[in-house]
């Protein structure tokens, strides 16, 4: 009856422990790193040399700091807004991609000259963005576009192509129309790789966005860290760093969760 | 009146690499299907006969000769001639329902009249319950079924089938057979056939076209008398599937 009794307790109360215990594993070495860390700076670096390597509860700190005066947030939704409007023009992707692929003389046309500007790093472009657009807005979205807009359409243009030729022509037989074969069915069938396209160029974007804001903004996580340099504040960096981080990630589990809700059809599709 | 009309069809394909010379695919091919029967085209692969039913179905043009449907000539696809194909070719993002509705939307069918032919049809080939899945949730059976169902539901006047049961399994695909026939009694059509299983043709056809290869002709063309269902033992359906076998093997030691 105990022996029983036991068994009961230990499932009640053991499964979650060893649950919890489970979750935390992959997390085991980040703390020792973060304990590591905190140690070193605090015993082995003397006052000037921590003023490089702030301890990890100083960082911290310095983001909370930051969240309480509002700073972080408003440089976060500042690099966000232009993420957002230059993703809404890099979409444009996804059409001029479709037309690639489906009419030969578009890609013909387009591909050379396509070809020939995406081997340039969003980058190069900064120097003669900054002359023609001068700093900010503008400036930065025009980079983070360059950053998305190739991710994009070169997965737009394949995912077209790998379309089934059998499902083409199952919708011409059932009757449809040029027209409608793109719309209903070149559309879905490539959706998948589009939206992974999407995500490489959000994560392309992101990058680029920081680099932008580095030299060109007046605001922005990118701004936020280069301005605390000439401060010497090195914690708000690494808060600044962190931040964009975590914000990298979370736009890509965004993604992620869009698309299971929207194509419920593409779990285990293939 | 013949229903399809295949006169003189020759088919090569432009040769590849620095020798062009043409590949000859069909050659000089003939044949009349009358109204609903359920017609097989048997032979080995390469004897071109999937080629002739992309050209029934307008998906490709014949290099030489004509191909007619109620005395129109085909020059591409349309709905009156629907395809069932071998992977089924179902939508991955339309559930069961939608994938049958999309003929019917194609031919801008209102609303509840789709709704009605999606019902029906979901019924005659068996798979009441399932309007809502999406195919991956579904066997390659029940996959073929719901291809079936989307060809019949646009009521086509010709069923294009290209080796519709190949990538089903020995036990599913004699019960699809036996579903087929029990169909296609409900739904009278014109079958045009592609297999190179004679069991197949012989369980299901009333008329069968042996086809030799290299380049691909009509070597016989059979009509088929029997009573459907017809069972394996049965000494009339020996003796045609051996039948069927040596003309089989013969193209073969000609080829």
């Amino acid at each position: 009856m105990s022996a029983i009794g036991d068994e009961v307790s230990s499932l009640r109360f053991g499964q979650p422990l060893r649950g919890f215990a489970c979750r935390c594993r992959p997390y085991v070495f980040l703390l020792a790193l973060l304990g590591l860390w905190q140690w070193a700076s605090t015993f082995v670096l003397d006052d000037s040399e921590r003023l490089l390597l702030p301890t990890p509860t100083a960082v911290v700190e310095a983001g909370w700091e930051l969240m309480i005066s509002g700073d972080l947030f408003r440089h976060t939704w500042d690099s966000l807004r232009r993420e957002m409007v230059a993703f809404c023009w890099a979409t444009v992707a996804i059409p001029v991609g479709i037309a690639m692929a489906w009419w030969r003389p578009v890609e013909e046309q387009l591909g050379t000259v396509l070809e020939l500007l995406r081997p340039i790093p969003p980058l190069a472009w900064i120097p003669l963005s900054m002359l023609w657009l001068g700093i900010g807005d503008t400036q930065n979205q025009f980079i983070i576009f360059l950053g998305m807009v190739f991710p994009i359409l070169v997965n737009t243009v394949s995912s077209v192509k790998q379309i089934d030729p059998v499902l083409i022509r199952a919708a011409r037989s059932l009757g449809a129309s040029e027209l409608k074969v793109l719309l209903r069915i070149v559309v879905n069938a490539a959706l998948p790789q589009i939206v992974t396209g999407i995500r490489i160029g959000l994560g392309v974007g992101w990058m680029a966005l920081v680099a932008a804001e580095l030299v060109g903004a007046t605001s922005g996580l990118g701004f936020l860290i280069n301005d605390a340099r000439t401060v010497l504040r090195t914690d708000y960096i690494i808060v600044g760093m962190a931040a964009i981080g975590v914000i990298g990630l979370l736009l890509d589990a965004l993604i992620r969760v869009a698309m299971a809700r929207m194509m419920p059809w593409y779990q285990g599709a293939k | 009146m013949s229903h399809v009309v295949v006169s003189q069809v020759t088919k090569s394909y432009p040769g590849r690499g620095g020798r062009s010379q043409p590949v000859p695919a069909l050659n000089d091919v003939s044949f009349e299907i009358r109204h609903n029967e359920f017609c097989s085209i048997l032979g080995h692969s390469g004897c071109g006969k999937t080629t002739l039913l992309n050209m029934i179905g307008g998906f490709e043009r014949p290099t030489r000769g004509t191909i007619m449907i109620d005395g129109e000539q085909i020059t591409n696809p349309h709905w009156s001639r629907t395809v069932i194909f071998q992977d089924y070719a179902l939508f991955p993002w339309m559930t069961v329902a939608e994938n049958i509705s999309f003929g019917l939307e194609m031919k801008k069918i209102p609303r509840d009249e789709r709704r009605d032919r999606v019902r029906r049809h979901i019924e005659l080939v068996g798979l009441g319950g399932t309007e809502g899945r999406f195919p991956h949730e579904l066997s390659g059976g029940m996959k073929q079924r719901v291809s079936i169902a989307r060809a019949l539901a646009v009521d086509p006047k010709v069923l294009l089938m290209d080796e519709p049961f190949a990538a089903l399994d020995a036990q599913n695909r004699g019960s699809m057979q036996r579903e087929m026939v029990r169909i296609w009694e409900r739904e009278r059509k014109t079958v045009v056939l592609v297999t190179h299983s004679i069991e197949e043709a012989v369980v299901l056809s009333d008329r069968i076209l042996v086809m030799t290869r290299h380049p691909g002709r009509v070597k016989a063309d059979l009509e088929i008398g029997l009573a459907r269902p017809r069972r394996e033992e049965d000494p009339q359906v020996i003796a045609l599937r051996n039948e069927l076998r040596d003309l089989i093997h013969e193209s073969e030691l000609q080829a």
